[in-house]
């Protein structure tokens, strides 16, 4: 809400700087975003009137005037606006001025005629007008008053950012409020005048839908003269609160709405079919509204009506067709009480709202529609005059407000501080809470203006304020200590952030909502959970894979031409479970990986080697460390069928890793595949107990056995026969090398094995190896057909 | 005897001239090898008078060890020379860059959490986390923000088909927990959040780390003590300025802004609150017997205060040349 300083310091006028008053606001809940002086500072401006104006004899645009600038003595000064003439009155700097842009003013000579000053327009003084040329100001302007004094340009404004249950301070009358109750300033409130009425004329009003709307006060004014013209100073008020002006009428509305906080309608009387009825609107009505867009309403929503069609949403728009404009002559104001349900958020859901709608979904002040309506009527009549008719006001359900209790004890508990009986007391006092006092604290009653009031903790929320949330004193919380859970079972996310950091990879984070198409290409996911209100086409889905994010990444950076790219990512995954909807189960977090580029960042004493599947593939064995996961073949959207293995740890699947497929490299505009990883986080996260066994000290025993076995036999395989037919002195069978070519034959591969033996408790000998060897020759000869090197 | 001094002589002129091990070697086979000259003579001390026997044995004696003493000097001098040679040969530029793998690093917005992870640990607050896609209960009305409450306009929030929501804070966490948890309850929260707005300062999906600690007796005063605590911490700076300054949140009551003075005035860095008795009641907290305090934080503006960062946008673009600077 943005507001003059002068006009709400015309209500309550503490003894504080604009800087004081702001800072005020800002620490009492009301935060002063922004503060801007009405005009940029200059200085020697008065208002002088026109008494002589000639043509300039050398200049045809110029004219030589002669000026009263009150000093008795008339001023020579030549000026060139096209609106200048004999009788108007208009700012005149006269020599020391200084005009915004540090513009000095001097006597000087123009054409050769002698000019002691410089008559003004608007946007010389920095207040700029539609008016081309010089600022015309009223007959009655005081000549030789200072300019800034007469337009009230040494003022500030305001703009506050007000919370949603601070509706009561959505005008001059509820911030005046507030610093009277902050500061203890005299408040002087606009007097309201009750118009007697001059004329009988009333219009029917039945209020049907009572839960929504409260109160609703009508008033016929007569034979108006809605094309007056606004009054400077309601202008100026209504500017400096970013309303423009629109007519006499409309404008007294708004600035009833500004001054008190109550929305109000003027209704041309001629367009009104019979009488008023407040009731939900049928489904399907319709109406234009005067924002020029037409809503189709449904039965929660709350309308105007005459007897023939709908005239207004209630407290949100007035309809363009009945609407007051210059022509009218006959008008009915409306001020109403809508209670905030019935408002709140209608306007939001057809994308537009207004001052109105805003401050009724917020809370009207439900006492306070006589006095607007009585005040409108007195702006009214002495602008457009005309004669008014009697308050046709009636009343349906209006809120209640019960006494809520607060509790000195309960003070003291929340805030930490111990607040006395007496403070609390005066503080709610000060607040224009009324209140019972109990044994134990108050039963406060909450004014109509407050919607915030509910239940004790508001209370305490308001003492703590006036109190001063800067005068709660803070010292270290004493609280019983315990220690935290450090469970060793469990790896912290940082340890394994970490461990990719140190292993080259570069953390990134990319958004949750991704293109459709990557969902398809790299997951395979052809149902994906979508946004209903995406940001962007391309951000429509939520991912069940980081791999479209790297992959992304990875385009990035290659247009930045980095030659090498190792990234990760830790975030998590959306699908769907059963009935179709993302619960806490369909949303694990995963960890993934890309690697593109040369195995090491390019260096010296290095091959420059693309990264492989297996480079990465170790990466993913360290991460899972100390559990030993197994890799088995798989087929993966996202990757070469061939280059692609499925994770898995104790049996159960927890990852995937492959060359990206060339397909997706192609599409994507990569130069080569990436090698990618994705893994469950839970499951590189968890980790089994450690429990120490005892470490022989008598010496292992080294075996190596070269075997030869045809292409499709995988080490995997091998290792696994192995294993089963282990004897117990077998302490570790590992692949050490791979080797095709001359002597193995085509089709064949040899693997070479390293087998370690050790025993506990003797030296092993010859005899007790080679029956242990045997046992795992026959068994994989048996199994893969593997044959001994020689 | 002037023999021995002359075989000696020329032995000891021979090691000298010894210019490797293998010369070296050589020359002491000539002299006191099987038939080596030195040998030769004790061997042909049998053949003199037992009377110069003694003196000339000791004469040889003498002789052969001076050669022994000679040709260990000279060996060792060979060997330190061969060292030093091949310790010349060998040495390195070691100016060289170091070789193989580097390393990368994280995010800034993670080793900012992970900074402030560790504060409030060391406070005893636990790290807890929640779903992304939240429902409607979660997200607003457990923590009393009910359908068409104006505080819905704060968040403009995205939703997924069905009627879920992206958290737009991470309070659904401090919902989940104190639903599955009895107070004392000392949580941190951070994570993933989205709203639909996009530009220079906003981005849809932002961090944010929500606080809480319910207990009983917890009050304002231990919770401006907990958070300016932290800022000093975090900002590294005691005297930094923090001011509480009365706001509004549905979910906290009373409820304050966390200020701090920057250079360039006070800085809005977070929301706070006593949790809002309803907000207790809706995880089956009873309000009489506890309370706590809330509070939240933007993840990505502490990041950006903390390391300088000017554009929020860096953190979601992932160029490498950016994040490198956090190595």
């Amino acid at each position: 809400m943005q507001f003059s300083e002068q006009w709400l310091r015309s209500w309550v006028n503490p003894s504080l700087s604009s800087d004081e008053l702001s800072n005020l606001l800002t620490m009492a809940g009301l935060e002063v975003e922004e503060t801007t002086a009405a005009a940029p500072a200059f200085t020697g401006v008065v208002i002088g009137e026109v008494k002589e104006c000639v043509k300039h004899e050398n200049a045809d645009r110029l004219r030589v005037t002669k000026v009263d600038v009150g000093t008795g003595e008339l001023v020579q000064i030549v000026c060139g606006a096209p609106n200048v003439a004999v009788g108007v009155r208009v700012p005149c700097a006269l020599p020391g001025a200084v005009l915004p842009g540090d513009f000095k003013i001097k006597p000087t000579k123009m054409r050769g005629v002698e000019s002691g000053g410089m008559l003004c327009s608007g946007k010389e003084l920095g207040v700029p007008e539609d008016v081309d040329g010089l600022m015309l100001l009223p007959a009655d302007a005081p000549v030789g008053q200072n300019i800034r004094d007469y337009l009230g340009l040494d003022d500030q404004l305001f703009t506050l950012k007000i919370t949603p249950n601070r509706a009561d301070c959505l005008s001059i009358k509820g911030i005046a409020r507030e610093v009277a109750a902050l500061t203890g300033a005299a408040l002087q409130p606009q007097a309201i005048i009750a118009i007697a009425p001059q004329i009988d004329d009333v219009v029917a009003v039945a209020i049907q839908a009572g839960q929504a709307c409260g109160r609703y006060i009508g008033r016929v004014i007569r034979n108006v003269n809605a094309a007056a013209p606004t009054p400077d100073w309601m202008k100026r008020r209504l500017e400096r609160s970013g309303l423009r002006s629109i007519s006499a009428i409309v404008d007294v509305t708004n600035y009833v709405l500004l001054e008190q906080g109550q929305p109000m309608h003027a209704f041309d009387l001629a367009k009104l079919d019979g009488g008023i009825t407040v009731r939900m609107a049928k489904a399907g009505e319709q109406l234009l509204c005067l924002n020029e867009k037409t809503v189709t309403l449904s039965d929660e929503h709350l309308v105007i009506a005459d007897d023939a069609k709908v005239l207004a949403i209630a407290g949100i728009m007035g309809g363009e067709e009945s609407g007051v404009t210059t022509a009218s002559t006959d008008i009915m104001l409306e001020s109403a009480f809508f209670a905030p349900a019935a408002i709140a958020g209608k306007a939001r859901a057809w994308g537009f709202g207004s001052d109105s709608s805003f401050r009724f979904e917020r809370g009207v002040d439900f006492q306070l529609q006589t006095e607007a309506m009585e005040r409108a009527t007195e702006l009214v009549l002495s602008i457009c005059g005309g004669e008014a008719g009697p308050l046709n006001e009636k009343v349906a359900e209006l809120p209640a407000r019960g006494g809520v209790k607060l509790r000195t004890a309960r003070v003291a508990r929340l805030l930490g501080i111990s607040l006395t009986a007496e403070q609390i007391a005066t503080i709610l006092s000060r607040l224009g809470l009324s209140f019972d006092t109990l044994e134990d604290g108050f039963l406060v009653h909450a004014p109509s203006f407050r919607y915030d009031i509910e239940i004790e903790e508001d209370l305490i929320e308001e003492v703590a304020r006036v109190h001063g949330y800067d005068a709660i004193p803070y010292a270290a919380p004493a609280a019983r200590l315990r220690m935290l859970a450090l469970p060793e079972e469990r790896r912290p996310r940082e340890d394994i952030r970490h461990f990719l950091a140190g292993r080259d990879y570069q953390e990134v984070v990319s958004y949750a909502f991704v293109e459709e198409a990557w969902e398809r290409d790299f997951a395979g996911n052809t149902d994906p959970v979508r946004l209903i209100n995406p940001i962007a086409s391309q951000m429509s889905v939520m991912r069940s894979s980081l791999i479209g994010g790297l992959v992304n990444v990875l385009q990035g950076n290659l247009n930045r031409k980095q030659p090498r790219v190792r990234v990760f990512e830790v975030a998590r995954v959306f699908g769907k479970n059963a009935a179709g909807k993302a619960d806490e189960s369909t949303q694990p977090e995963k960890v993934a990986g890309l690697a593109w580029g040369p195995r090491v960042a390019e260096q010296w004493g290095q091959k420059a080697e693309r990264v492989d599947f297996f480079d990465v593939k170790a990466d993913v064995e360290a991460l899972l460390l100390p559990a030993r996961a197994s890799f088995a073949k798989a087929v993966h959207p996202a990757f070469h069928p061939g280059r692609c293995a499925e994770i898995s740890l104790d049996g159960k699947v927890i990852g995937v890793m492959g060359e990206l497929h060339p397909r997706w490299a192609q599409e994507y505009g990569l130069p080569t595949a990436p090698v990618l990883f994705e893994l469950d986080l839970a499951a590189v996260a968890a980790r089994s107990a450690i429990k120490a066994e005892p470490v022989s000290k008598l010496q292992p025993v080294r075996r190596d056995l070269a075997l030869v076995v045809d292409e499709e036999v995988t080490v995997a395989a091998m290792l696994d026969t192995f294993r089963q037919h282990a004897s117990a002195l077998v302490k570790e069978v590992a692949l050490f090398d791979v080797y095709r070519g001359k002597g193995v034959e085509e089709g064949k591969k040899s693997l070479a094995f390293r087998v370690v033996l050790q025993d506990d408790a003797r030296t092993l000998t010859d005899e007790d190896v080679e029956p242990a060897i045997q046992k795992l020759l026959d068994a994989v000869a048996a199994s893969h057909a593997a044959q001994l090197r020689l | 005897m002037t023999n021995v001094d002359a075989i000696l002589q020329a032995g000891l002129a021979a090691i000298e001239a010894a210019a490797d091990l293998i010369e070296l070697e050589q020359v002491k086979a000539r002299y006191l090898g099987k038939s080596g000259e030195l040998t030769e003579l004790l061997k042909q001390l049998g053949k003199l008078p037992p009377e110069e026997r003694k003196a000339a044995g000791a004469t040889i004696n003498v002789a052969k060890q001076a050669f022994e003493t000679a040709h260990n000097t000279r060996r060792d001098l060979i060997n330190a020379q061969k060292l030093e040679a091949q310790l010349a040969a060998e040495s390195l530029d070691v100016t060289l860059p170091g070789r193989g793998l580097s390393t990368g690093g994280l995010h800034p917005v993670a080793l900012t959490l992970e900074r402030i992870a560790t504060l409030f640990r060391s406070m005893g607050f636990q790290v807890a986390d929640g779903p992304e896609i939240e429902t409607d209960f979660h997200n607003f009305q457990a923590l009393n923000i009910p359908e068409n409450h104006p505080a819905r306009a704060m968040a403009d929030t995205f939703y997924v088909e069905g009627g879920d929501v992206l958290r737009t804070h991470t309070s659904p966490i401090q919902v989940r927990y104190m639903l599955n948890n009895e107070p004392p309850i000392k949580i941190v929260a951070p994570g993933r959040v989205y709203r639909v707005d996009s530009d220079a300062t906003h981005s849809p999906m932002f961090h944010q780390m929500e606080g809480l600690w319910v207990e009983e007796g917890v009050s304002f005063a231990d919770l401006k003590a907990v958070v300016t605590d932290f800022l000093r911490r975090f900002f590294e700076r005691d005297d930094l300025q923090v001011r509480f300054r009365p706001s509004f949140f549905p979910f906290t009551e009373p409820s304050a802004e966390i200020d701090v003075l920057g250079e360039r005035g006070w800085l809005e860095v977070g929301g706070c609150g006593m949790v809002h008795p309803n907000v207790l009641r809706n995880v089956n907290i009873d309000p009489e017997k506890y309370s706590g305090f809330a509070f939240g934080i933007g993840l990505d503006r502490f990041a950006m205060l903390r390391y300088g960062v000017n554009d929020l946008r860096l953190f979601f673009e992932n160029d490498l040349n950016f994040l490198k600077q956090f190595n």
